[in-house]
């Protein structure tokens, strides 16, 4: 209605070509293919009979590098004609997957049967109960040594809502020439004070994410869980009392280390628009200094100084370490991300699904995914495999970070209070620690009661 | 031509007088020519804008189906009363007064190249000028994003002898300089639109009333202000009137350069981000409502006070007949 062209237009970037529903399917494929044929005279044998037997279970997944798909394919091959697994591309953003996810789900899309999730989302999909309950024994077969803080992401109110699939976390990267010139001893853990400094005196820039974006809310989590301490109190509550404490002692804290990056200009110039890539293209060039971001930088930074796209040194120069503390005496809480699977509440196959995904989160199918899409598993078993230590020398790190790190605020109104800390704490250097989270804590009391606009 | 000629006055008398078996048949057939259409844009247009109505009045939250709530004209009050919609209301008019302007003055010039170009050149001039218009705005959109990105762009390198742009500057960190980027790239992409309107109302300026003027001794500048744009004035109006609606609506061009950060957020991308991210169906749909609202008003100035007469693309008063 406001401009049905640009929408459109907008929004075809990233959706997928497949329709959705009955149709989208292998049946409706088939239908079409017969009617073609029908019309075409030619009554060949189109082969739909024997493939229609076997139920198409539609898997929504965020793009990888065809890990997933991989996957897919695998285990469709195990089940032996029992079910088939159908990729279906979700975008590339994680907000724009949780709004087709939320959209298909709330019409009752019967397609939904494997959904990869991105694990802030899930409390807004399980509360009103678009996902399928999962089975006892596919809890119990798919849980048994998942690291802690990707277990935590899996659950709502206490329950198991999807399963584990992938986990990420972030780690604090550092370019050890500068560490060496600073005198810093990364043996131990660091604080965020003792990098800023390293980074001032040695007038090299910070890798962080300064962009107005769902990675500014990872981060003001990860400052304030670091100190045992979370942004909202009663994660369950009703929309009309929900609030948010970042006006307190470790949410000023968490602001004024902001606050420092943004005034001091300590994340470079470009802070403004630093997403996780500008940032890891930043800590590969000249003023890279230290960096916090996910384990995908070290494969893309190989792959970069084996392209010949930055100096073919740089990997060697790089080192890795635990999420900065903000205290000396508190370990850090990571930021936690990742893929949890699962599937819808319409699902016309919930049990086969159920089936499917307990195939596509086994052990060595993780350890697998990660060796070729660099994205770590969640369970402590597949962390095992010989081939990960060999590719990922911070496998251990990654792991250690894993049972240390942190959920973002599990609430089924995750997307507003995100916007609103995105809104108040971009950019950097307009930061007041004094001012900035009280004005965030009551913005996100008026929008939750519908009272203001976001 | 016939603009000066034609009085819609009496035409109308004529048609109550008394219709002719050949007039009702006329008028039947057009009926039966114009009738499927009309009703395939009642279905598709009078459809989601009665459900958006209805959907306004309520609280309704996509992902809390039960707690749908009646709330009035609560919507439209929370809206009125936010600083966040006037503050986007106020960069969208912005957008809309600023791209208008500098595009009509822009287009006007490119069609009247256009008019005087050698037959010859005309066609691959008319070809060039409109490659922006077709190329897709998402797109464009991208290109300009990239030109001017602080990380990859080569505008902070090519222009860094202009004083205030440098390798430091993020253009799309500040408000001036961001907004300037959106509707630079806006311009680009649609004065080629409006210089094609330009140019069918230049073509519609009599060669006689201008050689007349010529033979009386007429300046150009004088060609120009007593008879070429008075005599184009309706063209004029119906490119501005459709400009202004396209650049109202304004939203890849944000949605892509800045997402609405560094308090670029335009009307149409609120409206987005109210009923697609928060899934907040009912406060989106008065968003909307309100924005087809402006869009309603937009039209109504000028058809009421510009008499832009779409249905002919000419003036429907005599031109000449004021003075």
């Amino acid at each position: 209605m406001a401009d049905p062209d640009s929408f459109g237009r907008a929004m075809d970037v990233s959706e997928p070509i497949r329709p959705p529903g009955r149709l989208g399917g292998r049946r409706g494929r088939c239908l079409l293919t017969t009617a073609a044929a029908l019309i075409a005279g030619g009554l060949l044998a189109s082969g739909c009979a024997a493939e229609a037997e076997a139920p198409v279970l539609t898997w929504y997944m965020n793009p990888d590098d065809g890990g997933q798909q991989m996957l897919a394919e695998r285990c469709t091959q195990e089940a032996d004609g029992r079910y088939r697994i159908e990729a279906s591309l979700l975008p590339r953003d994680a907000p724009q997957q949780r709004e087709q996810l939320a959209r298909r789900l709330a019409a009752g899309d019967t397609s939904m049967d494997i959904m990869s999730i991105d694990p802030p989302f899930i409390p807004e999909l399980a509360e009103p109960d678009f996902l399928a309950p999962v089975p006892e024994d596919v809890a119990e077969a798919t849980t048994q040594d998942t690291l802690d803080g990707a277990l935590a992401g899996a659950q709502w109110n206490d329950e198991l809502v999807t399963i584990p699939f992938w986990a990420n976390t972030q780690l604090l990267w550092y370019r050890e020439s500068v560490v060496e010139e600073a005198g810093l001893d990364m043996s131990g853990p660091v604080t965020w004070e003792q990098v800023m400094d390293v980074a001032a005196e040695q007038d090299k820039h910070l890798g962080v994410q300064g962009i107005r974006a769902e990675s500014m809310t990872v981060w003001v989590n990860a400052l304030i869980a670091s100190q045992d301490e979370q942004i909202i109190e009663d994660p369950s509550a009703p929309a009309g009392e929900i609030s948010t404490t970042l006006d307190s002692p470790a949410g000023t804290a968490a602001a004024e280390i902001l606050a420092r990056i943004g005034d001091e200009g300590l994340g470079g110039p470009g802070i403004a628009s630093m997403d996780e890539n500008q940032s890891m293209l930043l800590f590969q060039g000249e003023q890279g200094s230290f960096m916090v971001n996910w384990p995908f930088v070290w494969a893309a930074t190989n792959a970069a100084a084996e392209e010949g796209t930055i100096d073919a040194e740089v990997p060697e120069d790089i080192g890795w370490a635990q999420y900065p503390r903000v205290d000396e005496g508190t370990p850090s809480a990571p930021p936690l991300g990742g893929i949890n699977l699962g599937v819808g509440a319409d699902s016309e196959h919930p049990d086969l699904a159920y089936e499917a995904v307990e195939c596509i989160v086994r052990p060595e199918h993780q350890a697998e995914y990660f060796v070729t899409n660099g994205n770590p598993p969640s369970s402590a078993e597949a962390f095992e495999d010989p081939r990960i230590a060999e590719d990922y020398p911070m496998a251990d790190a990654i792991r250690e970070s894993l049972e240390n790190a942190a959920p973002r605020p599990q609430t089924p109104y995750y997307n507003e209070i995100s916007t609103t800390i995105q809104e108040h704490y971009t950019p950097l250097d307009e930061i007041d620690p004094e001012s900035t989270p009280a004005e965030a804590d009551e913005y996100v009391i008026d929008v939750l009661r519908g009272e203001r606009l976001l | 031509m016939t603009t000066a000629a034609e009085n819609p006055a009496p035409a109308r008398r004529r048609r109550r007088a008394g219709r002719s078996a050949r007039g009702r048949a006329e008028v039947r057939l057009g009926w039966l020519l114009a009738g499927p259409a009309f009703l395939i844009m009642l279905s598709v247009t009078a459809y989601p804008i009665a459900q958006a109505i209805f959907d306004s009045l309520f609280s309704f939250r996509l992902t809390a189906p039960g707690d749908r709530e009646f709330v009035g004209v609560g919507n439209y009050l929370t809206i009125f009363t936010d600083p966040v919609f006037w503050q986007s209301l106020g960069v969208t008019v912005l957008v809309t007064v600023v791209t208008v302007a500098v595009e009509l003055v822009l287009g006007f010039g490119l069609a009247l190249v256009m008019h005087r170009a050698l037959k010859a050149l005309r066609g691959m001039l008319r070809t060039a000028i409109l490659v922006p218009y077709g190329i897709i705005t998402v797109v464009s959109a991208f290109a300009w994003y990239y030109m001017f990105d602080i990380n990859s762009g080569f505008i902070n390198v090519w222009f860094d002898w202009v004083p205030g742009i440098g390798a430091d500057l993020d253009w799309f960190a500040q408000f001036p300089t961001a907004i300037t980027v959106i509707m630079a790239s806006e311009i680009w992409k649609t004065t080629p639109f409006i210089a094609l309107l330009l140019l069918a109302g230049l073509a519609q300026v009599p060669d006689e009333l201008l050689e007349a003027a010529r033979v009386d001794g007429a300046t150009w500048r004088q060609q120009m202000a007593r008879v070429t744009i008075p005599n184009m004035k309706a063209a004029i109006m119906v490119a501005v009137l459709f400009r202004a609606l396209d650049a109202f609506r304004i939203f890849d061009n944000v949605f892509i350069m800045t997402n609405g950060s560094a308090g670029t957020e335009v009307l149409s991308m609120l409206a987005y981000k109210t009923s697609i991210s928060r899934l907040e169906i009912g406060m989106g749909s008065a968003i909307s409502v309100v924005l087809f609202a402006c869009v309603l008003l937009i039209c109504w100035i000028a058809i009421r006070f510009f008499k832009v007469d779409l249905a002919s693309g000419t003036d429907a008063k005599p031109t000449g007949g004021k003075k």
